[in-house]
């Protein structure tokens, strides 16, 4: 290894104090994860407002919330059905959260000296937010539906012999619903960021070895681009995919089957 | 065996599962292709699963790059 130069990316996630001392035993420190969640709903509440002055003739900003609250609402309509309306608040907001979370954490801001830390490279952010939404599916599904809500896990036109032995199977698949659904926009965000990192070390360890290193520098930087675009495809992706989630499994609970 | 030496071919090991995961994103855009071709009057309509496909098969392989990356550099 170049200079004896030690890779290591897991410091990109370390959670570090701006005011307040981590170690005085005080639960309320303010951290870069604060500093940049807030960073994340101000740039949120200034999109929204920018976009909700319901102009009779919409300019582009309209458009654009406009635009991002219709796809959502039309995903939850397709999925739900017309009960989705009750719900489509918390599955925007958390559409919204996570896109504009993921994508703040990818944006080259390295470059002014600030460094953004990525709030949903935290499994305690998307396991929070897949909690309320699991918590959403249980308290929907038992008001409405009672003690029958438990017939979810029993497949219609089965029979009871192999009710009995779907009923764990179905049950297991359920409670891990809320472990998968946090882990995912998690683990993509992670394993992103450790990538881009990694590559981001071996273009500059390329360069101090010199010689046959500048090619891999090369090769690195191209990679390390390609790496990037594919991260805000991912961001846009995770978010997608965590409302989507979301949507259906509320629909689980309110339509049962 | 030292830790050191047990550390890194644990790392390349947990690595074959970004392989297998990488099959799987292939099988679920090749099937979503195939099909799409076939009728490409109901394919819109598929794009939520298709994504829901390639987030689920997407996951296992980032955990194992996760996995490799942690016994490299967290343990």
């Amino acid at each position: 290894m170049a200079a004896g130069a030690k890779i290591d990316p897991m410091h990109q996630f370390m959670i570090q104090p701006i005011a307040g001392n981590l170690e005085a035993g005080n639960p309320f420190v303010f951290t870069n994860s604060a500093l940049w969640t807030l960073v994340v709903l101000a740039l949120i509440w200034f999109f929204m407002m920018g976009g909700m002055k319901r102009q009779l003739v919409p300019g582009r900003w309209q458009v654009m919330v406009e635009g991002l609250i219709g796809f959502v609402d039309d995903m939850v309509h397709a999925s739900i059905g017309p009960e989705g309306k009750k719900y489509l608040p918390w599955v925007f907001t958390s559409f919204v959260f996570l896109l504009f979370a993921n994508l703040m954490g990818n944006m080259p801001l390295a470059a002014f000296g600030v460094h953004p830390f990525t709030v949903t490279s935290q499994f305690t952010f998307t396991g929070v937010m897949s909690l309320i939404s699991f918590a959403i599916v249980l308290g929907v599904g038992f008001w409405k539906h009672g003690l029958h809500f438990f017939t979810l896990f029993t497949p219609p036109g089965v029979h009871w012999i192999g009710k009995v032995l779907l009923f764990p199977i179905e049950f297991i698949s359920f409670m891990v619903r809320p472990f998968s659904l946090g882990l995912r926009p998690f683990i993509a965000m992670f394993a992103g960021h450790i990538l881009v990192d990694i590559f981001g070390n071996f273009i500059v360890q390329g360069l101090q070895a010199g010689g046959g290193g500048i090619g891999v520098s090369v090769l690195a930087f191209l990679f390390v681009a390609f790496i990037n675009v594919l991260e805000l495809l991912v961001a846009a992706i995770q978010a997608y995919v965590f409302a989507i989630l979301t949507a259906l499994y509320i629909n689980d609970a309110v339509n049962l089957h | 065996m030292d830790l050191e030496a047990a550390k890194v071919i644990g790392a390349g090991l947990a690595a074959i599962g970004v392989g297998a995961a990488g099959i799987g994103v292939g099988i679920v855009f090749g099937s979503f292709l195939e099909s799409a071709l076939r009728n490409p009057a109901a394919a819109d309509g598929q794009q939520g699963r298709l994504f829901i496909g390639f987030a689920a098969a997407e996951l296992l392989g980032l955990m194992a790059f996760a996995i490799s990356m942690i016994i490299l550099y967290a343990i």
